[in-house]
């Protein structure tokens, strides 16, 4: 498979309350986790071209807490905040997230690299935990094919352009 | 990790729609083409009522439509009213994908400082 150091995320939804952003890196994943885990270094990528990053607080350490701001192009400020819960230096970082707007629907995220031939595969899972998708799985009784379904949903989106 | 993922929530919309594995198993099987009621009971070994029950949350959000053909009544997919889920899908790996560009970037520099100081930071 073709790899290119610019190549797109892939986002694909493994679970009805999860939510998985994958991406390969041309760098090893020490420098990856940096970026990852540097206020200053997260200050220069986080808001993507979506807005200006505003102010980037880490304590990391099991238990410390984080929260990134920035403001959004169109002038309004979003926030994330929430909670370190597993360190793994390089290799594994589990933290909870809070999107301010919404209080109420808190995730939890996984970030893990994993590094081969100077390259990093970069992996976030997110797990959602509000009311609405955890009524999804009590519903279903199931977690199938949403992934299988979304790309036949895909399919179908695309084919009617 | 900081991951905006609000959209409002509706008991009518298509992501609720799909939400439910038997209904997202009748639109697979609608991919396929057209089909008539008994031919989803049968496909998906669900009971006749259920298929409906489920058939009709479809056709509510538009995600299915049927026409009658004699005696049968021919269920069909409509992607276009799915396409709010794959909007919304591709909207987030959009800013995703945005912010890893400028992820390398950072990444670039800290490979030069590296090389530059011969050790690591």
């Amino acid at each position: 498979m073709a790899v290119t150091s610019s190549g797109t995320a892939t986002v694909t939804l493994p679970a009805d309350d999860q939510i998985l952003i994958t991406r390969e890196f041309d760098a090893p994943r020490e420098l990856v986790y940096k970026a990852w885990t540097t206020p200053e270094l997260v200050a220069r990528w986080w808001a993507g071209e979506r807005g200006k990053v505003t102010s980037i607080d880490i304590d990391l350490r099991v238990g410390g807490t984080w929260r990134f701001v920035m403001e959004a192009n169109e002038g309004f400020e979003v926030a994330f905040h929430g909670e370190y819960q597993e360190i793994v230096p390089n290799e594994r970082l589990v933290n909870t997230e809070v999107f301010e707007g919404m209080p109420d629907a808190a995730a939890l995220d996984t970030l893990t690299l994993t590094e081969e031939d100077g390259r990093t595969q970069l992996q976030v899972l997110v797990q959602h935990t509000s009311k609405e998708h955890r009524d999804g799985h009590i519903n279903s009784g199931m977690e199938d094919g949403m992934q299988e379904a979304m790309d036949a949903l895909e399919r179908v989106a695309v084919s009617l352009r | 990790m900081m991951l905006s993922v609000a959209r409002a929530a509706t008991t009518a919309d298509a992501f609720n729609a799909v939400a439910e594995p038997r209904r997202r198993a009748i639109l697979d099987a609608l991919s396929d083409g057209e089909r008539p009621v008994n031919d989803l009971v049968h496909a998906l070994g669900m009971a006749q009522p259920q298929v409906s029950k489920h058939l009709r949350v479809l056709r509510e959000v538009g995600a299915v439509e049927v026409r009658e053909e004699g005696r049968q009544r021919l269920y069909r997919l409509n992607g276009h009213a799915l396409k709010p889920i794959h909007d919304w899908v591709k909207n987030y790996e959009q800013s995703w994908s945005e912010r890893f560009v400028q992820l390398d970037a950072v990444l670039e520099d800290l490979k030069q400082k590296e090389q530059g100081d011969g050790s690591d930071e």
